[in-house]
């Protein structure tokens, strides 16, 4: 008897360390910020202090002209980093599909810059992109171009290369990946059928690598809205707001501002966001998983 | 392409990987290099790459751990070495936690039938992708007013009078508060990640290990632990990675005493001497990851497609 009922707790005593600290620290807080968002609230008041305002603070949002402007420069980083790195990241993973040596050095090399302090990164480039003495535009001056003041008049594009030298990599990885576990078959018969390699790439390649390539994307696409750090080094959101991503805005609105419900009320919109993202992959993935299976299955009753 | 065993590629395309390196190393080079020059011959780019190194910059960052006291200061200004060792008993406690929960719950939902596992399995893949800036207003409230020990209990007057301090005991401005947060927030990747790990492990092993009399537990230390090393080095490397290098929360978190390295760069990054001494603590902070990279690549490798197949 009372090896049974030791049998039923094991599941839950697997379980209970990691439940119990993502409800206490992850899933607790986030109740309380969406409740926040629903009152005004100060940094220097407790909650229970606060008062309960309605909509009040997304309302606010809404008519914000400086919520506006943040909010679109998230989704023109967002979107203008992924397309870029997916571009050039599918494009190098076709360019170095081959058997050469040292590939795996290659690899690692080109991990690098993911792995390094998001912080770090906004130091280096910031120093690159220096408009007397940065490396970038001292090149510029040794081949005979014009200076450019990167973080001052074009600070977006300075973010997205900035993103774009830490992240193509990742793509390219994935795209690697995909494209060696590709079956050798296919390829065999297009090759037999004198298919150029830019038919190979279009008709078989790429539509075989296309569900991983997809969920690359909206892995890329959900991180592309969490990016924060390297803006804050780089540019601290200047000048302006011109690259005060939404992340940038919470974080001044709660500091700066003092204004934690609004703040919360924005953290809410960017989780929903994200929600979807997510939810939308999870569905992806699900419904490509079933198509498979239905794939195995038809052939076997055929063959 | 047209002769299959051949390995010789063309002359461009040894072009194109060089430039590749290049590109992908180039700036971690730079930061190596301006953290080993000083302060002027950065601004000024004189030698370009020749030129005497110094490890001036970081004698200055390292002023409070040095056992000698460097010529060219006068004051220890940047205090480096605290910073360092916070972040390193943050990082390094903060990922076994994450690991030794994270792998259990993992074995729970793959192995076990039990009720709330559709449910846990959900919503950890729902919160999977929060980004810190979503956590860091009910983190800042909660950490500061909620979770606390009150000044007139038993245990909050006894840490009060061993500690110090006036007021309540709260989680912000601790190592623990901090390593909380992270635990929790990496806690949903490394279950997901595991899992398709866990899943690979051949269901026969463990029945004859229970078989031959090992409770649940020891077939999971004994037999299941050994087989997802990959999975677990891959987790273990995603959750350093990224307990080392957050700024955010830790800054909303963290005191004078438990400040962590990135808040440190952060704060010193918009003044204008120092710029040396700022590279040479970018660079120790990157130091850590750059050798993961060298001699863990593979299971990096490993660990992400895991995570883009399985979605």
């Amino acid at each position: 008897m009372t090896r049974f009922s030791a049998n039923r707790l094991t599941p839950y005593l697997f379980a209970a360390p990691a439940a119990l600290v993502m409800l206490l620290a992850l899933f607790y807080p986030i109740g309380y910020m969406i409740w926040g968002s629903f009152r005004a609230w100060d940094p220097s008041q407790s909650i229970t202090e606060t008062e309960f305002v309605g909509l009040a603070n997304y309302a606010r949002l809404l008519a914000d002209p400086a919520f506006h402007e943040s909010f679109w420069v998230t989704l023109v980083f967002a979107f203008s980093v992924v397309s870029v790195e997916m571009v050039l990241g599918v494009s190098l993973a076709l360019l170095l599909d081959r058997k050469i040596r040292g590939m795996s050095l290659l690899r690692t090399l080109f991990i690098l810059p993911m792995m390094i302090a998001p912080v770090v990164v906004g130091l280096v480039w910031r120093y690159m992109f220096h408009q007397s003495y940065g490396t970038i535009n001292r090149m510029l001056e040794a081949v005979g171009l014009p200076k450019v003041d990167w973080l001052g008049q074009n600070p977006l594009l300075s973010v997205i290369i900035a993103d774009v030298w830490q992240w193509t990599p990742f793509i390219f990885i994935l795209s690697l990946a995909a494209l060696q576990s590709l079956p050798r078959s296919a390829l065999e018969a297009a090759r037999i059928d004198g298919a150029t390699t830019m038919q190979q790439i279009w008709h078989i390649k790429l539509p075989l690598m296309a569900p991983v390539l997809i969920v690359t994307l909206l892995l890329r696409l959900i991180d592309a809205f969490k990016v924060l750090e390297v803006i804050l080094v780089l540019t601290g959101g200047g000048p302006g707001l011109q690259t005060e991503i939404l992340a940038l805005r919470i974080a001044r609105t709660a500091r700066e501002f003092r204004e934690l419900g609004e703040a919360a009320a924005m953290s809410n919109m960017l989780l929903m966001l994200l929600m979807v993202l997510t939810l939308g992959m999870f569905a992806f993935t699900r419904w490509q998983e079933a198509r498979a299976r239905r794939l195995r299955f038809t052939k076997e009753e055929e063959g | 392409m047209s002769h299959p065993n051949h390995e010789r590629q063309n002359f461009g395309f040894y072009i194109l990987i060089a430039m590749l390196i290049f590109m992908s190393i180039g700036p971690v080079g730079i930061l190596l290099i301006n953290s080993l020059k000083l302060d002027v011959n950065i601004t000024s780019g004189a030698g370009g790459l020749l030129f005497m190194p110094t490890i001036r910059n970081y004698e200055t960052a390292l002023c409070d751990l040095l056992w000698y006291k460097p010529d060219h200061l006068r004051f220890c200004r940047i205090r480096f070495g605290g910073a360092f060792i916070n972040s390193l008993i943050i990082a390094l406690i903060s990922t076994a936690l994450t690991l030794i929960m994270g792998t259990m719950a993992a074995y729970a939902l793959v192995r076990f039938r039990f009720m709330g596992r559709d449910s846990m399995s959900l919503s950890t893949l729902a919160v999977r992708m929060i980004p810190p800036a979503v956590l860091l207003v009910p983190v800042f409230g909660l950490w500061n007013n909620t979770f606390c020990i009150g000044r007139t209990t038993l245990l909050g007057e006894f840490i009060r009078d061993t500690f110090g301090g006036r007021g309540d005991i709260c989680l912000a401005g601790t190592h623990s508060g901090i390593i909380l947060i992270y635990v929790a927030m990496n806690l949903p990747f490394v279950i997901w990640i595991l899992q398709s790990f866990i899943v690979q492990v051949p269901y026969s092993l463990e029945e004859a290990a229970r078989v031959d009399g090992a409770g649940p537990f020891q077939t999971f230390f004994m037999v299941v632990l050994p087989l997802i090393k990959p999975g677990l080095a891959a987790a273990a490397i995603f959750t350093f990675r990224i307990a080392w290098n957050e700024y955010l929360l830790a800054s909303a978190l963290a005191d004078r005493t438990t400040m962590t390295v990135p808040i440190l760069i952060v704060n010193n990054a918009s003044e204008f001497d120092g710029l040396g001494t700022i590279f040479a603590t970018g660079m120790l902070l990157a130091v850590p990851p750059i050798l993961f990279t060298l001699f863990a690549s593979r299971q990096i490798i490993t660990g992400m497609t895991a995570g883009a197949v399985k979605g």
